[in-house]
């Protein structure tokens, strides 16, 4: 199993701001996470990360690129936090949101500011070629604390991640698949962690993990970022509302307490993940499924009998009726207007029809020669009659054309009467275009 | 179980267009590469094997539908709204305004996610009885989990069982299913990643559950006619192997009530 719960911690040392003791809606305490379910992909560098019902995909991705000007040996990180709107439907694809810039801004002071990836290593060629990290995390169902979802899925893939490892001879670089060489992880100096405070009446009451209903009444939220030896990366306070001293001390005191639990969880998870691919047993999404939920359902590898789908074939085939000729060839009627499958022909170029004709008449192949004459024999005579109806202005307006109704009707009867003859093949009109005409 | 006038609301029947557009597809397809694809297959029997299948449906508490469907290594998430609002610029007056969002793992949707978009949208819109409920919104968003060969015929899937998680009301359930044709002529039915880069044609079908019709086909590479139609053929005995998984699936959800 490539997946790790925690349990609800229990914070019994610290005591409740509030004397007053009162449950939550879900009916946590006011100190407690929601279960963590960490679950790993078959990718490097891909993970999911459930906090209750809020949900996050994470993926770690690659590139070789050239460094910025500045910082000629160190890689690029790169965060990009989408919220989707499969998480909740007031978001809207496409848009960079007020929520969307806060939440990228914070998971980047988070992550890349605390400087908790060894940017250095990342160069391969100093100046030249160094590696772009690009972290995308995709929320995937909006229940309330995405900061702190997200910032577990960043680390976590991270820490998961393999790149190619890379050679360099000279000027010579060498980029090893992932069969030839194994991929090597990324150096990981610490893991910072954000946690969410939120306060109700002017913060008179803290909780801890709010969730998505708790976060519409809140007054303020205080974020802060911390690792596991108790160094705050960041803190954030939004919301507008006056905090004591001591309540940011007590605060980053909680921090400091859910921080380590999360980074046990988490490096179990990674351990776990580490060990059964190790073992060669089976990964992936999965086997995080779990197998005594209602609602999930796995099937084995089904064998499909495709012994007789040859037979088949060939009795549709034989069964179908031939294709009509119509459809074999794409008809150029007049440069711009063409003609596949069945029906009628087009009447729109019909006035520069005969122009084509001059061209190369000789490529169609589904009109008949009795046609052609007719048409050859217009053009003979209408060549200089047909010129007429366009009439160039000098006034501002463009060409003035005007359709000849005549026409038409009759061509397209010929035509249609050929089509239902009997023309059961190219090759049939391909002898009678080489005989004269009848 | 439905009135009649909803089958025949429109005509021709979208299955019927876009079968008629798959057939003239192919016959011109053939036409131009009939020196390539040409020529009849090797001889196979037993050979082709779906991979293992997992689904969940339920899964996200924010949507009214959702679904998570794997094959193999190739895993989709889906979540369903609808029927919700509208926007007005998108109302149609006498149908639901089907849309469809597919979300690559990494990066931006590009031309590629646009087109699958397109595809999985028309096929639904064949099965979706969107006339009952007219003037309202059904939204699929479709994210890539992980790809790992027949990514589309896995979309499909996973939308259809976060279309029955959401309710929606369906003529038919639909599956997809990817087919590979080896070099040497070989079919392979569930293609991994490494198959699709090795095969000579890909051709992608969707498949309502009614018939076994042809709703939707997609295809890569050169190939005959005959093998167009056993392609097809091998594509129906998959889906019957996929409904009897999604009806499984169903039966063990509900199972208590």
């Amino acid at each position: 199993m490539a997946s790790e719960e925690s349990e609800a911690c229990d914070c019994s040392a610290l005591p409740p701001l509030s004397p007053i003791h009162l449950q939550r809606l879900d009916g946590r305490q006011t100190y407690d996470y929601r279960n963590i379910k960490i679950s790993f992909g078959t990718d490097y560098g891909c993970c999911i990360v459930e906090l209750g019902k809020t949900r996050v995909l994470g993926q770690v991705s690659c590139e070789l690129v050239s460094p910025k000007l500045n910082r000629a040996t160190e890689g690029i990180l790169f965060f990009n936090l989408e919220l989707s709107q499969m998480a909740a439907p007031g978001f809207e694809p496409g848009r960079q949101s007020d929520l969307l810039v806060k939440l990228n801004r914070l998971l980047e002071r988070c992550l890349r500011n605390s400087k908790c990836i060894d940017t250095e290593s990342l160069c391969v060629v100093a100046g030249e070629k160094v590696w772009q990290i690009r972290v995308d995390l995709h929320l995937l169902n909006h229940d309330g604390n995405i900061v702190d979802a997200a910032s577990i899925a960043a680390i976590v893939a991270l820490c998961h991640f393999r790149r190619p490892d890379v050679s360099v001879q000279g000027d010579e670089i060498t980029l090893y698949a992932l069969e030839e060489r194994d991929p090597v992880p990324l150096s990981i100096h610490h893991m910072p962690i954000c946690v969410s405070f939120a306060f109700f009446q002017q913060g008179t009451y803290l909780l801890v993990d709010p969730n998505e209903r708790e976060e519409r009444v809140m007054d303020g939220l205080l974020v802060i970022a911390m690792n596991k030896h108790r160094e705050i990366c960041t803190v954030q306070s939004s919301g507008g509302i006056m905090l004591l001293q001591d309540q940011v001390l007590r605060c980053s005191k909680i921090a400091g307490v859910k921080v380590a639990e999360i980074t046990e969880l988490i490096q179990k998870a990674l351990e776990n993940d580490r060990r059964v691919r190790k073992e060669g047993g089976k990964f992936g999404f999965a086997e995080s499924i779990a197998n005594q939920r209602i609602t999930a359902f796995k099937m084995e590898k089904a064998p499909v009998d495709t012994s007789d789908v040859e037979e088949k074939a060939e009795e549709i085939i034989a069964e179908a009726d031939p294709p009509s000729e119509a459809v074999s060839k794409p008809v150029l009627w007049t440069p711009g207007t063409a003609q596949i499958g069945e029906g009628i022909e087009s009447s729109w170029g019909d006035l520069e029809e005969e122009d084509e004709e001059d061209e190369g008449g000789s490529d169609e192949v589904t009109i008949l020669d009795s046609v052609k004459m007719e048409t050859e024999d217009q053009n003979v005579g209408n060549h200089i009659g047909d010129d007429t109806p366009i009439v160039l202005s000098d006034s501002e307006e463009d060409e003035i054309i005007i359709l000849e109704p005549g026409e038409n009707p009759k061509k397209t009867r010929t035509q249609a009467n050929c089509q239902q003859g009997k023309v059961p093949s190219k090759k049939a009109i391909r002898k009678k275009k080489q005989q004269p005409a009848d | 179980m439905l009135p009649k006038t909803f089958r025949h609301a429109s005509w021709p029947s979208p299955e019927v267009v876009l079968y008629w557009l798959a057939f003239t597809w192919v016959e011109m397809e053939t036409d131009l590469g009939s020196s390539a694809g040409g020529g009849d297959l090797s001889s196979r029997g037993f050979g082709c094997s779906l991979r293992h299948f997992a689904c969940e449906q339920n899964l996200l508490s924010r949507p009214d539908g959702s679904a998570s469907f794997l094959q193999g290594d190739t895993s989709v998430l889906v979540g369903v709204y609808g029927p919700a609002e509208v926007k007005v610029s998108k109302e149609i007056f006498n149908k639901a305004t089907l849309e469809v969002i597919l979300k690559p793992k990494i990066g931006l949707p590009g031309v590629a996610e646009k087109s699958r978009e397109r595809l999985i949208r028309n096929t639904c819109e064949a099965v979706v009885l969107g006339t009952l409920h007219p003037r309202t919104s059904i939204t699929i968003v479709l994210q890539i989990v992980s790809d790992a060969g027949s990514l589309l015929a896995c979309c499909l899937n996973a939308a259809c069982l976060a279309l029955v998680d959401a309710g929606v009301p369906m003529r038919a359930l639909f599956c997809g299913v990817t087919c590979a044709l080896d070099p040497d002529g070989g079919l392979v039915l569930d293609p991994t990643t490494k198959q699709e880069k090795e095969a000579r044609a890909i051709l992608t079908f969707a498949l309502d559950s009614t018939e076994q019709k042809l709703l939707m086909s997609t295809t890569k590479g050169l190939y005959s006619v005959a093998e167009f139609q056993q392609c097809l053929a091998a594509a129906q005995h998959a889906s019957h192997h996929i409904f009897r998984f999604y009806r499984d699936s169903l039966q063990r959800r509900y199972s208590k009530s």
